[in-house]
Formats: C-alpha cells, sequence, structure tokens
C-alpha cells in the first residue's frame, strides 16, 4: 500500500494487508498523536488495508511528526 | 469496530471513553461536549454576539462550526500575521471556510494595519516568535471585539492545548498564571468576556471532526513554532495518554475542579494592578502596554525575512 506521511512530507511502500494499528506499530506511532485517512473518510485502527490502498497519516499536533 | 451508540460501522475508537463511533454518532459527540462546555461555565449567553479567533487550522474552523450548527452567532475573525506563505495559506483556509458557508469573516493584517509582521516584531522586541504573536493576536482579539461590539471572544484552544499549557505551569510553579488558566476569562476593563468551548475535545477528536465535517485545514504548524516546547509536552501527555486513556482529562478538569481557585489570589493580585495603556487604552501593569512598545519599536526596525523556528 501507498502511505502518505507528513512533517516531512514523504511516501513510504508497505506490503498489504495490515491492520492499521500494526501500521502504527511499525511506523512506532502513537495512535493518540495521528489520524488515518482513506479517501475522505477515516479508517478505525482494526481495520484491515490492502495492499493497493492508498492512507494518508496525518498527525494531529499541529506540526506533530508522522 | 461498531459504533457504540448505533452499532452501525465505527470510523473513530475513542479509548477514553471506551467507545467506537460512526461518522453521524461522532459528529454528535463534538457538539455535546462544546454545548456541555459553554453550560458548565456559562460561556455564552442567549442572543450574545460571538466572535471566533480564526487562524486556519482545524480548531478554530472546527468551533466556529461547532457555534454555527448549535445556533450560536458567530462571526469569524482571521489575523494576518505577515509570515510569508503560511499566513497566505491560512487566510485562503480561513477565507475560503467562510464563503463556503456564508458566514462573515473579519480580517485584520498586521502589516497593512500596524505597519510591522511577527518576524520583525519578534526582533525588536526580544521576544521568541510565539510570545511575539500571542502578545498581537491576544491585542488585535480584544480591539476588533471592542471596535465591532461583539460580547464573547471564543478561541479554539482543546483539551491537549490547555493540559500542555498546565504541564507547562505546573513544572516552573507558576501560579500567577495557574490562577488564570480558566475556561472563561471575565469582561473586564471595556473588554469582551474570552472563552474556549473546546475544552472537553482533544486534538485528535478535533482533526476527525474535520475530517468527517469535510472541512479543509491548514495541517502544517506555523514555520516559526518548530521546536515550540509545547509540542514536546503535548507528545509526552500523549505518551502518558497512550497508556492510560483519559488522563489528559483527568489531568486538566482536575486541576480546575480542584485546584485552580487555590491560585486566584495571585491573579487577582495581578489584575488589580493593571491600567489603562496611554496609547490604546488595553489594560497593563505598565504606563504603556506591551504591543504597543513592541509595535514602535518594530516599526522603526530593519524588515526581517521569516526564518525556521527558534525554541519558544
Amino acid at each position: 500500500m501507498k502511505v502518505l506521511l507528513r512533517n516531512p512530507k514523504r511516501e513510504l511502500e508497505i506490503e498489504g494487508p495490515l491492520r492499521v494499528h500494526a501500521l502504527l506499530a511499525r511506523l512506532e506511532l502513537n495512535r493518540e498523536s495521528v489520524l488515518v485517512i482513506r479517501g475522505d473518510t477515516l479508517v478505525p485502527g482494526d481495520e484491515l488495508l490492502e495492499d493497493d490502498d492508498v492512507v494518508e497519516i496525518r498527525p494531529v499536533i499541529s506540526g506533530g511528526a508522522a | 469496530m461498531k459504533c457504540t451508540v448505533c452499532k452501525e460501522p465505527a470510523v473513530i475508537d475513542v479509548r477514553r471513553h471506551n467507545a467506537n463511533f460512526c461518522a453521524p454518532h461522532f459528529l454528535r459527540l463534538c457538539r455535546d461536549q462544546v454545548a456541555r462546555a459553554i453550560k458548565d461555565h456559562q460561556m455564552i449567553q442567549p442572543g450574545e454576539r460571538v466572535l471566533v479567533a480564526v487562524s486556519g487550522g482545524k480548531d478554530s474552523l472546527a468551533v466556529w462550526d461547532i457555534l454555527v450548527e448549535l445556533g450560536y452567532e458567530a462571526d469569524g475573525l482571521y489575523i494576518g500575521l505577515g509570515i510569508g506563505e503560511y499566513s497566505d495559506a491560512s487566510g485562503e483556509m480561513a477565507r475560503r471556510f467562510a464563503e463556503e458557508r456564508g458566514l462573515h469573516l473579519v480580517e485584520v493584517d498586521l502589516p497593512r494595519d500596524h505597519g510591522f509582521d511577527i518576524p520583525t516584531g519578534s526582533k525588536a522586541a526580544r521576544r521568541v516568535p510565539c510570545s511575539a504573536c500571542g502578545l498581537s493576536k491576544r491585542h488585535l482579539f480584544d480591539e476588533a471585539a471592542r471596535t465591532g461590539g461583539y460580547d464573547v471572544v471564543a478561541t479554539g484552544h482543546n483539551l491537549d492545548d490547555e493540559a500542555a499549557v498546565l504541564f507547562g505551569n505546573v513544572l516552573r510553579w507558576q501560579t500567577e498564571y495557574l490562577g488564570r488558566q480558566l475556561p472563561v476569562l471575565p469582561a473586564r476593563h471595556g473588554f469582551p468576556r474570552k472563552v474556549k468551548p473546546l475544552i472537553r475535545l482533544t486534538e485528535r477528536e478535533m482533526a476527525a471532526y474535520c475530517v468527517l465535517r469535510g472541512i479543509e485545514y491548514i495541517v502544517e504548524e506555523c514555520p516559526m513554532a518548530v521546536g515550540n516546547k509545547h509540542l514536546g509536552y503535548k507528545e509526552a501527555l500523549n505518551a502518558i495518554e497512550a497508556a492510560s486513556p483519559g488522563s489528559k482529562h483527568d489531568f486538566y478538569h482536575g486541576f480546575l475542579a480542584r485546584a485552580s481557585a487555590r491560585f486566584t489570589p495571585e491573579a487577582e493580585a495581578e489584575q488589580a494592578a493593571l491600567q489603562p495603556c496611554q496609547e490604546c487604552g488595553a489594560p497593563t501593569p505598565g504606563d504603556v502596554c506591551a504591543f504597543c512598545r513592541m509595535a514602535e519599536r518594530a516599526r522603526e526596525a530593519t524588515p526581517v525575512p521569516v526564518t525556521l523556528g527558534r525554541r519558544s
């Protein structure tokens, strides 16, 4: 899957399927500090992300990293 | 994951409430939390005119959106701070939000209306950029509210903001700051009441609210705020929150319920010493307020370009 991150802006390719919680753990991101967005809506923590998904991981702290 | 309320598929888990929500029930939760904060702390009375301080970020646009949804008469105030492309982008977000919803946005531009920008003001006053910015915004919010006849100024400070400020004030036992870290600052010296309707909602919940409401906001932080110590406090508190959901709420709201009043004498002593600024009439402990002093020095100074953050 394609994962878009911010601060700094970058893109990662990560092999799916993978649950959202597992993706955040792999990237060492605190689930309280980010949202995972696919299309125009949020993806909850137990959702399975497929290999062809494109997701944005958006920091919720202004200026925070993701 | 199912919505705790209706059992439809959920889009977000809120661990501090031990609950999951679909989009409609999450949006309802946010509105209910704001309505409760307003009621509990008597923030806004029926019929009062509200001026919302809008930065183009998620919190200020969300609080404006929610206040309008709750039926309040709320206009926005955007302050252009002269911070290069960041100010251009944030102003555009605020204008677009207002235009799309038919809302009234008041605009003040620091360089145009006062003859200096934040980078120059910061250097001229020997203040870190976040301090010069906060000083300017507080002054200009008050001035715009007074000029426009508004009863209340609402800001987008959320639970994370307040918990981080409390954390910093407690770390250094800044008792006069603790005495005035309140969700409502009463009207005084001819200036409007200031309220923080988002104190029951976290930063994550506000970002989620904007995504689910289709509100486009500026995600990047101000380039001059990089290294701001409050970002570090927020990250520390989120590490605690991840291990113990609800900690931020208990920390801040426990302070309001059980500790805040103990620091009131320090804040009242500070307030009693204030007098009107000889230049603008704003309350100040000296003859001329800090904003007018900074503005005078900055207008005489060589303009400073925008640079990436210093610690503040």
